[in-house]
């Protein structure tokens, strides 16, 4: 099993579980750490099919278009999480819930 | 126009702490678990089913695969710089970031619009995390300003730098020193759109020039224009991380 193989089959089971957990769970701050966790294994899988270039070792023989996209997809990965996490707060703080749904499940 | 703003803080503070943490009560572990076992078992299967799916599309790539290294090597002299990854970043891909830091922009803009900060220095900082900013705060910047500069030929670059910023803001904030009182109204403001001010502007004026388009930088002037746009996206980006941090509008 190559380098890029082995991150890109890591990466993929982050996002299966994280998407597990962003439907299992109820609380909203767990489903916006499932969702982080997602995205963290996206972007391990963009950075490991990165070095699928041939010729190892050479500083140009890793692809930089993925790695430039998952430093895009970084910011905005912090960015929607620090706007969920305000949602929440707010959300908490105007119902005293921490969950969505219909009130009769709570 | 204040006042009963602030009111509604108060009032809001006040249901804050009154109402308990249902989701932590005994008795709620439904509002934990939205599922149940037997259905939880059945998306177990479902998510093994999907991995399989996932793993099978990367072993079917073909290793190894050039990608785009090789066309983003042919043409890196026209960009300026000589690391691949910020090339791509300012001047291949320019969309990219440019609507990057929009995003940002917005996501800062729902926060604000959520509620107010609540300030980060509820309980007193400790003399440890008083002094703390005083040797920490000016060696980051000082590599901040390194990172930036070294993004041209190396890894490194606004964001990097950027979210060094971020963190000098946040250590501000966590130690019981915030901004003072002028610095949160227009400077804080301008500060945060600059990066996408200076980046469109640019952008929109490289097109001016006879034979070019949009963020097409000319490539004489090119490492100038790039530096420039990083030094306002990595203000931009620290004093939005921050503000994000914050949690509101100041």
């Amino acid at each position: 099993m190559t380098p890029p193989v082995f991150w890109g089959l890591l990466g993929m089971a982050l996002v299966v579980m994280g998407l597990y957990a962003l439907i299992v769970h109820a609380h909203l701050l767990r489903k916006v750490l499932a969702l982080n966790i997602m995205s963290s294994g996206v972007f391990l899988v963009f950075i490991g099919l990165a070095r699928r270039a041939p010729g190892d070792g050479m500083p140009m023989a890793v692809d930089p278009v993925p790695q430039a996209m998952v430093l895009t997809g970084i910011v905005v990965a912090v960015a929607a999480t620090g706007l969920a996490l305000a949602l929440i707060v707010r959300l908490r703080a105007l119902t005293g819930r921490t969950t969505l749904g219909d009130d009769a499940s709570d | 126009m204040a006042e009963p703003q602030d009111r509604n803080r108060d009032r809001d503070d006040d249901e804050h702490r009154a109402v308990p943490d249902r989701a932590a009560a005994p008795g709620s572990a439904r509002a934990r678990q939205a599922l149940r076992p037997a259905a939880r078992r059945l998306l177990a299967l479902a998510m093994l089913g999907l991995f399989g799916g996932f793993a099978a599309a990367v072993l079917s790539l073909s290793h190894p695969a050039a990608g785009l290294a090789a066309a983003v090597a042919a043409r890196i002299d026209e960009s300026g710089v000589s690391h691949p990854v910020t090339a791509v970043l300012l001047d291949f891909r320019g969309y990219d970031t440019l609507l990057e830091l929009v995003v940002l922009l917005l996501a800062l803009l729902g926060t604000w619009s959520v509620g107010r900060a609540r300030g980060c220095a509820g309980n007193a900082p400790g003399p440890l995390l008083r002094q703390l900013p005083r040797l920490l705060v000016p060696l980051i910047v000082l590599v901040a300003g390194y990172l930036l500069w070294v993004g041209a030929h190396a890894p490194g670059g606004a964001f990097q730098a950027g979210s060094l910023l971020a963190g000098v803001g946040i250590l501000l904030c966590l130690s019981g020193q915030p901004l003072p009182r002028w610095a949160n109204g227009l400077p804080l403001r301008l500060l945060a759109v600059l990066g996408v001010a200076v980046f469109a502007t640019l952008g929109v004026g490289a097109a001016m020039l006879p034979g070019a388009a949009p963020l097409d930088w000319p490539p004489a002037q090119a490492k100038t224009l790039i530096l420039t746009v990083e030094l306002a996206a990595m203000l931009s980006i620290g004093v939005i991380l921050a503000a994000l941090f914050a949690g509101g509008r100041p």
